[in-house]
């Protein structure tokens, strides 16, 4: 379990709903998430997602319904709030420990150092974003959303640009600052297994609501070999897919329903 | 050893061919293959420079013309870096100045030189005038579309991470434009010469273009080839020093 911290921070979405002029992507989310949760947001591309992502930090209002953190309603940048995002967004004209300390406007550079410590990058403080490694870049990205010790952390498919060791690699990273820290945590994510993986809930977005909020309970570290977290993935790879079976030639779908 | 004779090689081939050049029109000048009267040889034209100078001519129309294109420059540079600036971060000041920045813009300068003569006459203001709407557009645009096309991305992180206002303009949008700002300012610097050099040869008192056509008059090959020297030395020392900075604030990017 998460350790306690000073400030805890309780999410509840009521009845969220975000148009863009004429397209609905988000129609009536209901959603409570506890102090110290980790949750995994899957479902296709173009769902709502990353919208929902940047609702819940507060950079767009929804349409109607509301974002209550610790019962009072957001109206404005979510302070407790944290965003990573796939594509790392370091400025390009700051050093690496100069952009961990954008996550600290008024701070002091020590807070940067450690932060770039907990990441495992502090020889690399002084050297131009341009010359990491995706994985690297991410990891300052992962530094600068932790420095300022947020509540909450969103994490918008940080791992979806990287190869598979790397990603292990992180996702191991993130879980273990979570352990350590106890923030609460978002991950939108493709991945299905990265979602099983690290969540303690995984919810599946499907034409604007929630058709699956799958309570993992699997002990941490977590085996991927292991049947149980084997099920797991294939039940929400399941609903994700089962508008799609339809679609496949019944023969070829028999042979899909035996392997799984 | 190798690497310091490498960037000594670096510095020193591409000075080869210009110095060639240079020895073979002299060596072609002295033995009368150029007649004098349509080319003075290097060494009459550096003659000429001595004399100009021990006289404190020289000097004078140098420093005059200088005073010219930097007083231009600042003035055009500053108007169209702000309306630039305002332009891209506000939507009704670009809403109200774009449109007619930009058609303003399609009007050559240089075509303005009879009016220009008329309203300020051949005196300094004039070719201020001129340097100023010279250097205003390409400034302008560069500084527009350079903060108008910063990463949106990069502008979402900013906001997320609490950075509004101020703070977000000199954090994200005015780095992000920079690249695009020092382009505009180093092609104005060739429009702010090329502006003085059209405006001094038509209508002047004194500098450069003056000295030139004031030679002329008296058959001075030697001065005018030496104003064409001097013009392009001091565009290719503005130039210099534009990329110096260039260097300097981009470093990140290099
Ligand atoms: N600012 C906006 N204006 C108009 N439409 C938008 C805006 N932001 C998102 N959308 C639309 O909302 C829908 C959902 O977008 P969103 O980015 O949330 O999807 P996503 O689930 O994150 O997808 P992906 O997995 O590909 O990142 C898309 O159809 C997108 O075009
Ligand atoms: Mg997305």
């Amino acid at each position: 379990m998460p350790i306690a911290r000073e400030r805890e921070i309780h999410i509840r979405l009521e009845g969220v709903q975000k148009s863009f002029s004429e397209l609905e992507v988000l129609k009536d989310i209901n959603l409570e998430i506890q102090n110290g949760e980790f949750i995994a947001i899957v479902g296709e591309s173009g769902c709502g997602k990353s919208t929902l992502l940047r609702l819940l930090a507060g950079l767009e209002k929804p349409s109607s319904g509301v974002i209550k953190i610790n019962e009072s309603p957001l109206q404005q940048l979510n302070t407790n709030a944290r965003l990573m995002f796939q594509d790392g967004r370091l400025l390009p004209w700051k050093r690496v420990i100069d952009n961990v300390h954008v996550g600290i406007p008024d701070g002091k550079k020590e807070k940067a150092r450690e932060a770039l410590c907990n990441v495992g990058l502090e020889n690399r403080a002084k050297d131009w974003p341009r010359t990491l490694s995706g994985g690297q870049k991410q990891r300052v990205a992962l530094a600068r959303a932790l420095v300022n010790d947020p509540n909450l952390l969103l994490l918008d498919e940080p791992l979806g640009a990287l190869d598979a060791l790397t990603r292990i690699e992180m996702q191991d990273l993130i879980e273990s600052l979570w352990q350590s820290s106890g923030f609460t945590s978002i991950l939108v994510t493709h991945d299905v297994e990265e979602a099983v993986a690290i969540a303690d809930r995984v919810i599946l977005i499907e034409n604007g609501v929630i058709r699956l909020n799958r309570q993992i309970d699997l002990e941490r570290p977590r085996q991927r070999t292991n049947l149980e977290f084997r099920l797991y993935v294939e039940e929400i790879m399941d609903n994700i897919m089962k508008r799609k079976k339809s679609n496949i030639h019944p023969l070829k779908q028999r042979i899909l329903t035996a392997s799984m | 050893m190798k690497q310091w004779i490498n960037k000594f090689s670096i510095k020193i081939i591409p000075w080869l061919v210009p110095l060639l050049l240079l020895i073979s029109w002299q060596f072609l000048s002295s033995i009368g293959v150029i007649p004098k009267r349509i080319l003075p040889a290097p060494m009459e034209v550096i003659q000429a420079a001595q004399t100009l100078m021990s006289t404190g001519e020289l000097y004078e129309h140098i420093t005059v013309s200088l005073g010219r294109a930097l007083f231009g420059f600042f003035i055009g540079g500053l108007i169209g870096f702000l309306l630039g600036i305002f332009n891209g971060i506000s939507r009704y000041s670009e809403l109200l100045f774009d449109t007619s920045v930009q058609m303003l813009r399609n009007i050559p300068h240089l075509a303005l030189i009879p009016l220009v003569i008329l309203w300020f006459g051949i005196d300094e203001t004039s070719k201020v005038f001129l340097v100023a709407l010279g250097v205003l557009f390409p400034v302008y645009i560069n500084t527009y579309h350079g903060i108008k096309s910063v990463d949106k991305g990069l502008i979402e992180m900013g906001k997320a991470y609490g950075l509004k206002g101020r703070a977000l303009f000199f954090t994200v949008i005015f780095p992000g434009a920079m690249s695009s700002i020092l382009i505009g300012i180093r092609f104005s610097l060739g429009v702010m010469w090329l502006t003085l050099i059209v405006a001094e040869t038509i209508s002047s008192h004194s500098g450069i273009g003056y000295m030139a056509m004031n030679a002329r008059e008296f058959m001075q090959m030697d001065v005018i080839v030496l104003s064409v020297v001097l013009y392009a030395l001091l565009g290719k020392l503005s130039d210099v020093i534009a990329k110096y900075f260039e260097g300097k604030l981009l470093k990140w990017d290099i």
